[in-house]
């Protein structure tokens, strides 16, 4: 199979990507429409020596992968929009516990039910600690299916390095279309050994009990462990900031967004620079450290910048946005709600309406 | 000359107790230690806390251990047996946690067959926040949140958890003790074993229902809780083996 | 070069299918492609549809308002989808299922898929009817490729269905 092209949903290409990361415990419930990525699971785990549970909820879910990652195992578990919600009580407790995972969010559109179409309207949840406590999820946006395929290597190396749970954030139009992707060599998963996971429950042969807890009694003992965590994330911040620019070097007006928004808002650029308008885009790819870095320099070098925020929400990431221009320069807003995809038509329409 | 005949288990670190005097939790605490001991398998158990009274069960066993959130035990035991089949993997729970906000993951994980080891802590109140009310409160018991008594109009009947899992064929083996003299604490600690043995021989899962004292809630001193589980308590949740 | 289509009709029809064929062979001819299901509660009757885009470019966003070719296999999907072609493109009616007279300023074929799939021995192959029809009026990927793509993506328990597919394939190219 290697450097061969195949035709594959997002979501299966999701699932194969963590199978290739040597994912080996997936458990997950069935919600629209990410259900092409526990069904691949339940195909594909067993059969390349990993295991598979589909749950009785999604708390259930969140909880197993909760135990799998507790010995050890890369672990990982699915969802779309409301079963996250259900899922913020175990994210918590992962990122409290430092322990590595990757949760999938095929978002839908909300609130409440909503409907099963696509939306971004669950970045805040993502990137603010859903559950409760002082707390980060490192978020990873994919804006193809190739690189949702990519991602999930690189989602749990990161899990890993620093023990601290991954959110990835699709829609359900990224992961119920097509494209064609080049995967690695698709190979049964090796049982990764916990030699490097000292602190993996494996029984206590040879070695002083391990415990996985995020309770601390005390006061200082709790604010101490939060202190640890808070150095974790500066370093996160620090290090792993991710986004693709385009044209940033002269353009005079800068679109921002993420997803298949990014995709589409990519279409608006090509387009409006057929017709000679220096217009750029920012497709931040970790949502969470959100790649403030590259906002500060461009208004540094250009004060006459704006920034216009695209997203299938009433505006989430445009907080993010306007917290790293801080105030320098305007920063714009467009968006639709409810399952609406922004077209790229929309789009030039309103960027023609910023002059 | 006094002879000792019993030492303290290896699987029990020796440290001073923070249960209240009269609690139940620590005799718990000590057979799980001495049957995992006897069975030698101290270096294999991966055990899973509750959120609860006996949330920090970990500062006195001396093995591996994990916390779980309230009521979801049973999954973290779930995918930690199913990715290590191996260990010995078995979760320590109160009435709250497995039979109220976390019956749905009991209910599955039995129904699953799934081959662990639960040990089942029943004392008819919420010990950890202050005394309300249980789904294992008996009728016309007081508590924080039934203050007149538990009202089956109001509150419903005390539930027979154990009873209901019975029912479910993945389920091995369930037993009910109780821990409220020296007698029944020999059958106690023989089912705990029976418990264990079953997940070595890969029986499936099974359940001891320990019926245990919580003076300080119950609002008595420890001997007349000991009374009070002996004349009252036994008769709602009637002892021995029920699968 | 860019065509956009959309492939309407009821679920069961396997308008899925034939959107994911047609995906698959022009992703093997080298074209970049992608392919989008209406992934509503419908899986046996209602309608149901597929976008799919061939360019020989980046494909920005997978949707398409208006199609260069729109296929529709049953009457339902008329009244669903008619207004979703452009007006210099292709419009494709399964009139079989549809009595409706379309107006339309695309360029419209109609012919009876469903009877012609009947006529060959299986209802279902009006999908494949359909598709080389399409590629009879527009040669968008080779009707040789496609074939062979029919014969690669059928698992081991529909092997037998593959003859009457590509059968069915040539005889929409005939039409």
């Amino acid at each position: 199979m290697a450097n061969k092209k195949i035709l594959i949903s997002g979501n299966e290409a999701i699932a194969e990507g963590a199978l290739a990361a040597g994912c080996s415990f997936y458990a997950g419930y069935p919600i629209t429409p990410q259900n092409e990525i526990i069904a691949y699971m339940a195909s594909q785990m067993p059969e390349r020596g990993g295991v598979f549970v589909q749950a009785e909820s999604e708390l259930a879910a969140i909880n197993m992968v909760f135990g799998a990652s507790a010995t050890g195992a890369r672990a990982m578990t699915s969802s779309s929009s409301p079963g996250i919600s259900l899922k913020q009580e175990g994210i918590s407790y992962l990122a409290g516990a430092q322990l590595p995972a990757v949760i999938v969010n095929i978002m839908r559109a909300g609130p409440g039910l909503g409907n099963i179409w696509p939306a971004q309207s669950d970045y805040f949840q993502a990137t603010r600690s859903g559950g409760h406590g002082d707390y980060h999820c490192i978020v990873l946006a994919f804006a193809s299916v190739q690189e949702a395929y990519d991602m999930m290597q690189l989602a749990f190396d990161l899990a890993d390095k620093y023990r601290n749970p991954v959110i990835i954030l699709g829609d359900g139009l990224l992961g119920q279309m097509m494209e064609p992707i080049v995967a690695k060599r698709i190979s049964p998963i090796v049982y990764r050994s916990n030699k490097q996971k000292k602190w993996a429950l494996t029984g206590c042969k040879g070695r002083k009990p391990n415990i996985i807890r995020s309770l601390y009694m005390s006061q200082d003992a709790l604010e101490k462990s939060n202190f640890s965590l808070q150095a974790k994330y500066q370093k996160i911040k620090k290090s792993e900031e991710r986004y693709e620019g385009w044209f940033l070097d002269d353009a005079k007006i800068i679109l921002v967004a993420h997803g298949s928004m990014a995709r589409i808002a990519k279409g608006a650029v090509k387009a409006l620079r057929d017709k000679g308008k220096r217009i750029g885009l920012i497709r931040p790819i970790t949502l969470w450290p959100f790649p403030a870095k590259i906002f500060r320099q461009l208004v540094m070098e250009n004060k006459k910048l704006t920034f216009l925020a695209v997203e299938m929400s009433f505006g989430q990431m445009v907080e993010d946005v306007r917290l790293s221009v801080n105030g320098k320069v305007p920063v714009k807003f467009f968006g639709r709600s409810g399952g609406a995809v922004l077209t790229a038509e929309e789009i030039i329409r309103e960027v023609n309406k910023l002059e | 000359m006094i002879k000792k005949i019993n030492n303290h288990p290896k699987s029990l670190r020796k440290i001073p107790t923070h249960y209240c005097a009269g609690c139940g939790h620590g005799l718990a605490h000590r057979l799980i230690a001495e049957v995992v001991d006897e069975l030698g398998i101290r270096e294999k158990v991966i055990a899973i806390a509750p959120v609860g009274c006996a949330v920090v069960a970990y500062d006195y066993w001396d093995f591996d251990c994990s916390e779980a959130a309230h009521g979801r035990a049973l999954a973290v035991a779930t995918a930690i047996k199913r990715v290590r089949p191996d260990n010995i993997v078995f979760t320590y729970q109160g009435d709250g946690d497995l039979a109220a906000i976390g019956t749905n993951e009991t209910i599955h994980a039995a129904n699953r067959g799934e081959n662990l080891t639960v040990i089942f802590i029943n004392n008819a109140v919420y010990g950890m926040t202050g005394g309300q009310m249980a789904p294992t409160t008996l009728l016309q018991q007081k508590t924080a949140t039934t203050p007149k008594g538990r009202d089956q109009k109001l509150h419903g009947y005390p539930l027979k958890i154990s009873e209901i899992l019975a029912l479910l064929p993945g389920v091995k083996y369930i037993e009910r003790v109780s821990l409220h003299s020296p007698q029944e604490i020999t059958k106690a600690k023989r089912a705990i074993k029976q418990a264990f043995t079953n997940q070595i021989e890969g029986l499936g899962f099974s359940l001891v229902e320990v019926l245990s004292s919580c003076p300080t809630y119950w609002g008595l001193s420890p001997n007349q809780a000991l009374s009070w589980m002996r004349e009252v308590m036994v008769k709602e949740f009637p002892l021995g083996r029920i699968k | 070069m860019i065509e956009k289509i959309i492939i309407a009709g009821s679920g069961g029809q396997g308008i899925m299918l034939a959107g994911k064929i047609l995906a698959e062979t022009a992703m093997q001819e080298g074209r970049a492609v992608t392919w989008l299901p209406a992934y509503g509660p419908e899986v046996r009757g209602g309608t149901s549809h597929c976008m799919l885009i061939i360019s020989d470019q980046e494909i920005s966003s997978p949707c398409v308002d208006k199609a260069d070719t729109l296929i529709i296999m049953n009457g339902p999907s008329v009244v669903k989808f008619k207004g979703r072609v452009k007006n210099n493109g292709l419009l494709i009616i399964n009139s079989s299922l549809s009595s409706a007279n379309i107006k339309s300023q695309a360029k419209i074929v109609k012919q009876p898929f469903t009877d012609m799939a009947i006529a060959l021995g299986n209802i279902k192959v009006a999908n494949m009817i359909a598709l080389g029809c399409y590629l009879a009026n527009k040669k968008i990927v080779a009707a040789k490729n496609l074939s062979r793509v029919i014969q690669k993506i059928a698992p081991e328990d529909k092997k037998a269905l593959i003859k009457i597919n590509q059968e069915a394939l040539e005889k929409g190219l005939k039409v």
